[in-house]
């Protein structure tokens, strides 16, 4: 939740008045108070609870010969959670929280230290026999998050030159299926990238064409694209012979393998994480940066942008609007594609029905969480690749049962979005068809 | 901001230039001849790339590409002896017998029931992707009720039935309220919470109370004799429930103030708050409605065809919901054709792949998609059958994401 809420929270916070206060500030007041006594309380239950306050921990995924688990105290670390908690409660009582990168600072600090409380407390009081211990959760963040970022990449490069793009779980699919088949082809993970691209770029075409030469209406048609995209991958699926022979040929694909950066990879702690990763991975940091860039700093981003917002507008100072949205969404489908290739040659190889279980819709949600923003998308989804994360390790450690335990990243989505992102403003002209009169 | 015109032509103005279509959508008596053609036409275009996929996918044809060159006739006879084996299976199995139609009938009548409660959302602006968690929350509470409490036969259906839509009614709520107090996108809470939902029920299948006794299995009792529709013939007369909601759907938008009020909503907040009308009470209660006819799909479910509670009770029929409704342009009677319709390839579809030719059945997944990708499409239908562009057809929706 820190990192969102921060966000939110100091742009919110304009310079006022010391003495009168809008009803705003004080609702956001009241809100912080409440997040933090809440915080707080936990903490202290969490203190008081715990009996055998013997923890271990690894700095890698898991532990291995090479990492062995180290033991940490519980107690202190809880107490100190709690002091930390305590404080911003006081200063938000107060109405003292600084404001700027100070402020932002308190957040941090206050919701890390209720993710180490928390976590401290889930792997105390094990028992006997196996004792799971904390793994680093940033490797775990960053796999799941890494299709969410390039779908949801995807929808901002479309959404914001005005075209609805609800199909990226589409894009997922085929880009996850045609991975697996060029990479089978070719017997080269590498090939499969290229043919994730293809097929990405393939649906966004079909996108581009039926909204904006049929002037289909784009909510219908992103739905229509994912259902196409599932039949038909469940078509060509069941066209692949099981006959081994064949069978390797088409669906049995390499995966990529992990490329450590020289220097950065041996940093402790987060070396491993980011910079121990396959191509795939490095391309989505780049990918990031490069639609940042593109749509913010450069003369086709603008007018991207500008027929997102304001088609007419941007139709008279002579931008031809439907190329421009032609081109975004072309642009787009690169991403979607990648990210479907996340679920074939990314991760576990073969392809299989509906392999992207709706992950598509998570980086539409995160796209909107993050408000049609590439940055604020990606914070969106590394937050809800966290929460994921933290589920399946917690799932190891049994004080919450792990059905329960799994709908923990959504219902944390829902708070994050409901309590903290609120109404979210998309380009003014998405979803409308521009037709010249 | 969302914009929405009914159909019928008579909504606000919108701010576009006017298409042809749009012309034609005032209401002459023909009016609908040309959406009925342009229909039939989409509908044979789709089936036109189905045959495609069907030689592609028969053993027998493609080996006879092989030779393709010395005995050309042979490629032709089977690609022709395929597709006609497939879609005549498909045509049987859907409408062929009685059981076939019974087939049916019951898998289109959840698909009506929550494409209904997606379409109502959909009038009002809202975006529901929601239809499957407030399905499985349905599932959850009609099955409960369903194989535990015993009653009666009828007050125990009732019960059961009541509970199954009341479930839907409030994981849908859940969305409603929580756009209209704090903003949260309802495509965002939908979403998450259909993940929610899935993760309950995986949760309750792993509780004794859930489970068959003596079981570990993830399989609950079907429901008891008592709470189940009964049947006429091989149908269960839930399907008429889902005739009734239509209705009901149709009076709620076209004759009733809320209604009247949601449809102001849907096709301009701002304006209708101006009005004086409460934007969040339209929300909240459309999405109300919404769920609880998704919870109604869930009865039909478990009470019509007695399934058991297991992970995938509810398979896909909350996201095919989505679809019909789409399909059906968002009104009632749209919903329950687009639902039959639905129904009939997915009972057909079994055959289809039973036949010999045996059609994989994922193919009538793509036959849907492309019947209705097509259907939206209307000058494409036009361009590649050479017909005049004599209006209609016009799919008009929420366009936006609304906010």
């Amino acid at each position: 939740m820190g990192i969102v809420s921060t966000a939110v929270q100091t742009q919110g916070s304009a310079p006022q008045e010391p003495v009168v206060r809008d009803r705003a500030d004080v609702r956001r007041q009241v809100k912080l108070v409440v997040v933090m006594a809440i915080t707080t309380l936990l903490l202290l239950y969490f203190a008081l609870s715990i009996d055998d306050p013997t923890v271990q921990y690894v700095l890698g995924e898991r532990v291995s010969r090479e990492f062995p688990p180290k033991d940490l105290a519980a107690g202190p670390v809880v107490w100190i959670s709690f002091a930390v908690a305590a404080v911003a409660l006081v200063l938000a009582v107060l109405n003292k929280v600084p404001k700027g990168w100070l402020g932002v600072l308190v957040y941090l600090a206050a919701g890390l230290a209720f993710y180490a409380g928390f976590i401290v407390w889930a792997y105390a009081d094990q028992g006997e026999g196996f004792q799971a211990a904390i793994a680093n959760p940033l490797p775990g963040t960053i796999e799941i998050a890494t299709p969410l970022i390039l779908g949801a990449l995807a929808g901002v490069m479309c959404e914001r030159a005005g075209v609805i793009n609800i199909a990226i779980e589409g894009q997922f699919l085929m880009g996850a299926f045609f991975a697996a088949v060029f990479a089978s082809l070719a017997f080269s993970a590498y090939m499969g990238l290229l043919g994730a691209v293809l097929a990405g770029v393939g649906l966004a075409a079909l996108l581009a064409l039926f909204s904006l030469r049929y002037l289909v209406n784009q909510v219908v048609l992103g739905v229509v694209l994912i259902a196409l995209a599932s039949g038909l991958t469940a078509f060509l699926l069941s066209q692949i012979p099981s006959d081994p022979e064949i069978r390797q040929y088409l669906n049995e694909p390499p995966r990529l393998e992990e490329l450590p950066i020289p220097v950065l990879s041996d940093l402790p702690v987060v070396g491993q994480a980011l910079f121990n990763q396959t191509l795939l991975v490095y391309l989505m940091y780049l990918s990031v940066a490069v639609v940042t860039f593109v749509l913010f700093q450069t003369r086709w981003g603008l007018r991207v942008r500008s027929v997102g917002e304001h088609p007419k507008a941007a139709d008279t100072v002579g931008i031809k609007v439907n190329r421009v949205r032609w081109q975004a969404v072309l642009f787009g489908g690169v991403f979607a594609g990648l990210g479907g290739a996340y679920y074939t040659v990314g991760s576990t190889g073969s392809f299989d029905r509906d392999l992207s279980s709706g992950n598509g819709f998570i980086a539409l949600a995160a796209l909107i969480m993050g408000r049609w923003h590439p940055v604020g998308a990606t914070f969106a989804a590394l937050f809800f690749g966290f929460m994921w994360n933290l589920q399946s390790q917690l799932a190891f450690v049994d004080k919450i049962p792990g059905q329960l335990l799994g709908a923990t990243p959504y219902l944390a989505t829902i708070i994050a979005v409901a309590g903290f992102v609120g109404r979210v403003r998309p380009p003014a002209a998405d979803g409308e068809p521009y037709v010249k009169s | 901001m969302p914009e929405q015109t009914k159909p019928e032509g008579a909504g606000l103005p919108e701010d576009q230039p006017v298409r042809p279509e749009d012309k034609a959508d005032v209401r002459s008596p023909a009016s609908w001849l040309p959406t009925v053609k342009v229909t039939a036409a989409a509908f044979l275009l789709a089936l036109v790339v189905g045959a495609f996929l069907i030689v592609f996918s028969d053993q027998q044809t493609i080996e006879s590409l092989g030779y393709f060159f010395d005995y050309p006739w042979d490629f032709f006879r089977y690609a022709g002896e395929a597709i006609y084996q497939s879609y005549w299976a498909l045509l049987t199995g859907a409408v062929g017998s009685g059981r076939a139609i019974s087939q049916t009938l019951e898998r289109a009548a959840p698909l009506i029931c929550a494409g209904l409660g997606v379409s109502l959302a959909f009038r009002t602006g809202l975006f529901n992707i929601g239809a499957q968690g407030q399905l499985l929350i349905g599932t959850i509470l009609a099955g409960y009720v369903g194989f535990t409490w015993s009653m009666p036969p009828g007050l125990h259906l009732l019960v059961a039935l009541i509970a199954g839509v009341l479930g839907g009614a409030a994981w849908g709520a859940i969305s409603g309220l929580l756009k209209a107090k704090t903003g949260a996108h309802e495509v965002i809470t939908t979403i998450m919470l259909n993940y929610v939902a899935t993760s309950l029920l995986l949760y309750l299948l792993t509780k004794n109370a859930f489970q068959r006794p003596g079981s570990d299995n993830p399989r609950s009792l079907p429901a008891e004799e008592s709470a189940l529709f009964p049947s006429i013939g091989t149908t269960h007369t839930g399907v008429i429930l889902a005739v009734i909601a239509a209705v009901g759907v149709w009076w709620l938008l076209e004759r009733s103030t809320i209604g009247f009020e949601m449809r102001a909503v849907g096709a301009n907040a701002d304006a209708a708050a101006t009005a004086g009308m409460s934007v969040g009470r339209a929300y909240t209660l459309a999405m109300l409605i919404a769920g609880a006819l998704a919870g109604l799909a869930a009865t039909m479910q478990i009470l019509g065809r007695n399934d058991s509670l297991t992970a995938n009770v509810a398979g896909s029929i909350g996201f095919d919901a989505i679809t019909v409704a789409l399909l059906g342009r968002a009104t009632p009677l749209g919903t329950v054709l687009a639902g039959l319709l639905f129904g009939a390839l997915a009972a057909g579809g079994i055959q289809m792949q039973a036949s010999e030719a045996a059609t994989p059945v994922s193919l009538t997944l793509v036959l849907q998609a492309l019947i209705v990708l097509f259907v939206a499409a209307p000058a494409l239908v036009r361009g590649v059958m050479r017909m005049k562009d004599t209006g209609g057809g016009a799919t008009v929706m929420a366009k936006g994401w609304g906010s």
